[in-house]
């Protein structure tokens, strides 16, 4: 794999959207320059039943259509996944992985067993319960997944987020604000503590 | 930083499926019949909106079967329609008495067909036993490594199929194209509708002032005459595919030809493979050339008609070959590409180089760099002579003990 | 037979597909095939085209008057094979058709 190549996974539940998830980080990573991937692991779809989605993100052109094995992204949207399913495959010592929880880095690097520096938290539930009204945690994980990357441009990400949501939901302009606050919130609160 | 190729191009993410369908839409066909079948279900589903929304002109015919859908669509070809249809996996098997008359009436349908195993076991996900089930049907097959490639294919294929007067099936790999989301550039509709131009039939059965019998019973005495036909149009489609694809590359910039070559002028070994595998083992090639291994990569994109003289010409100085196939034959005997590039290679009076066969991939079934990368690490033992070509099928990662 | 009968076309002479032009059936005289011929009673007829519809040949010549629209005017024995349909299928109370043996 080239160096500069990012891979990310996203585990969720069926009807969560880590689908729609990976295809906005996406198209919104896509806004800001760079060659991308979005991609869903498709098996039997069930509402509720562990989900996985994936991105890469290069500055060349990305010619691989293998699977991600090894991530240098997880971004977990469920954190009960943690419990069935093993979030943490595949990562290396440098892999972050990324929790909607409100538990700090600390308990959860412990459950997971990697290293606190590796783990990074935030509430994306609440913040998206407060924000949009739903517990949606996929937008504002968004925000906190370009945190954690570093060298993505969130202005690039929220003006790109807008023109996206700007046609779905031209008449309801507070759902776009919530869902853009929501991604600034998260962006600001994740935390590696 | 991404840029488009074409000075009026838009960069989009789309998805292989996506693609699919907005080049249908630029194309905007007379007749479209389809019947949803994943993974391809979205292209016609896509499609059928813009039709819903009045974005094309199409009449839109929802079917009750793929067998049906390949009649009604050949059917609209014949009356004088440009006539498009997709599908894929049990669809085409259920299509393939119809496409053998769409290919023997010499009627230029185009097809998004999305390659998915066939059953059984039922299996949704990406292998090419759809396609090359049909490769010997009559229709020009033309195989997508990626969205854009989809893209550009399907806005060729038609160009190609009406000139040609054959039919054409334009795939991509299902899910691992079908449903991954990509940089695809896309082109104006008023400059892809200029390329493809407008459809006029030569002979069309709604022309009442020269009306004309198609479909007649022919026997021993005239039947072969038209079958040679059919072959010898498919021999003469290898030309027009490539000046297509030359008009192609003047409009609009990208370049394509009957097949790819990556890195394989000097390479001493190789692999021959079609669709998003070929991707893939470019990071292969790419690790393995920094190492100073020779290795190089050939991606046949159009498989129907197969360019057999050119590439055993290209694959004259390959010591070591793998051929890979996302499809096994059954026959008890090697899969369809390498029983392809191997009589090429016979054929021309190329037999210096050591061709093995591997059969990857079925089901969806993973295919990783690292995979690929044992694949050439067994062709550098065979061209060192230090290990002895198989004489049999390979498997790539399955479990057989 | 027509000499040039004999002489088939070949791939390159031959229309793509398998199209047939239309009307070809015109020179092709099917009527030698014929052990029995029908024939036509014109004062019994009442031009009801029965015999019309019925004819697999389309051999039943036809012909429009002014007062009575389309008439029958005779069988084309070119193309008449004499399967006897238009005999059979003319009303029995009018029997303005019947078969007879082909003199040979």
């Amino acid at each position: 794999m080239s160096a500069k190549m990012i891979e990310v996974r996203w585990h969720g539940r069926g009807g969560q959207g880590a689908k729609t998830a990976a295809l906005l980080f996406a198209q919104a990573v896509m806004a800001t320059g760079k060659y991308i991937q979005a991609f869903p692991e498709y098996g039997p779809e069930r509402m509720g039943a562990p989900v996985q989605s994936f991105n890469r993100i290069s500055d060349n052109p990305i010619t691989i259509h293998s699977g991600v094995t090894n991530p240098n992204y997880v971004v977990i949207l469920d954190p009960t996944l943690m419990e069935t399913v093993n979030v943490a495959e595949g990562i290396s010592k440098e892999g972050k992985v990324i929790v909607n929880t409100s538990f700090s880095a600390e308990e959860i690097a412990k459950q997971l067993g990697i290293d606190k520096s590796q783990v990074f938290v935030v509430n994306a539930g609440q913040i998206a319960t407060e924000t949009i009204g739903k517990n949606i945690p996929n937008t504002p994980m968004l925000g906190a997944l370009v945190k954690v990357i570093g060298d993505l441009d969130i202005n690039g990400v929220l003006e790109d987020t807008k023109n996206k949501l700007s046609v779905k939901f031209a008449k309801k302009p507070e759902v776009i604000e919530g869902n853009l606050t929501s991604i600034k919130r998260a962006y600001d609160e994740v935390k590696n503590s | 930083m991404i840029k488009p190729v074409y000075s009026k191009g838009k960069l989009a993410a789309k998805t292989g499926n996506e693609v699919m369908a907005e080049a249908m839409r630029q194309i905007e066909p007379d007749v479209v019949a389809a019947y949803p079948i994943t993974p391809a279900t979205e292209i016609v589903q896509i499609f059928s909106q813009f039709v819903a929304d009045g974005k094309v002109k199409t009449e839109f015919v929802a079917v009750e079967s793929e067998h049906s859908a390949m009649s009604a669509t050949l059917a609209a070809s014949a009356a004088g329609a440009r006539a498009m249809t997709g599908t894929s996996s049990q669809g085409l098997c259920l299509m393939w008495e119809m496409l053998n008359i769409a290919a023997g009436l010499r009627l230029p349908v185009v097809m998004a067909e999305v390659n998915r195993a066939i059953s059984a076991p039922l299996n949704i996900h990406g292998d090419q036993s759809d396609a090359m089930g049909a490769r010997d049907t009559g229709w020009i097959q033309i195989y997508s490594e990626n969205s854009q490639e989809a893209y550009d294919n399907m806005i060729q294929a038609v160009k190609i199929a009406e000139k040609a007067k054959l039919p054409a099936m334009v795939t991509t790999d299902g899910f691992i194209i079908s449903h991954c989301m990509e940089v695809v550039e896309t082109y104006p509709d008023e400059d892809v509708k200029k390329f493809i131009g407008e459809y006029k039939p030569e002979r069309y059965l709604l022309d009442t002032k020269r009306p004309f019998t198609m479909g007649s019973i022919e026997l021993q005495d005239y039947y072969f005459e038209h079958r040679w036909q059919l072959a010898q149009a498919m021999r003469d489609a290898k030309k027009i595919a490539v000046d297509v694809a030359a008009d192609f590359a003047k409009t609009f910039g990208r370049q394509y030809d009957l097949y790819e070559k990556y890195k394989l002028d000097d390479a001493e070994i190789a692999i021959v493979v079609i669709g998003s595998t070929a991707g893939t083992a470019k990071v292969v090639v790419d690790e393995l050339r920094e190492k100073g291994v020779k290795a190089g990569l050939l991606k046949v994109r159009v498989f129907r008609p197969f360019p057999a003289q050119d590439i055993a010409k290209d694959l004259a100085k390959v010591k070591a070959l793998a051929v890979l196939d996302r499809a096994d034959s059954c026959s008890g005997t090697f899969a369809p590409l390498y029983s392809d590039i191997a009589s090429a290679l016979f054929a021309n009076g190329i037999t210096s180089a050591k061709v093995v066969n591997y059969v990857y991939g079925l089901g969806g079934r993973e295919i990783a760099p690292n995979h690929i990368a044992e694949v050439y690490d067994t062709l550098g033992k065979i061209a060192a002579g230090t290990q002895k070509p198989s004489t049999d099928v390979n498997y790539i990662n399955v479990r057989i003990k | 037979m027509k000499k040039d009968e004999n002489v088939k076309l070949t791939a390159a002479q031959l229309a793509i597909g398998g199209l047939v032009e239309a009307g070809t059936g015109e020179a092709f005289h099917t009527g030698s095939w014929r052990s029995d011929r029908p024939v036509w009673n014109k004062d019994k007829c009442i031009n009801c085209l029965t015999c019309w519809i019925s004819c697999p040949d389309s051999a039943i010549k036809t012909a429009q008057d002014e007062k009575k629209g389309t008439v029958v005017v005779g069988i084309d024995y070119d193309h008449c094979k004499g399967c006897g349909i238009c005999a059979r299928e003319c009303p029995p109370k009018v029997a303005a058709l019947h078969m007879e043996a082909e003199k040979k």
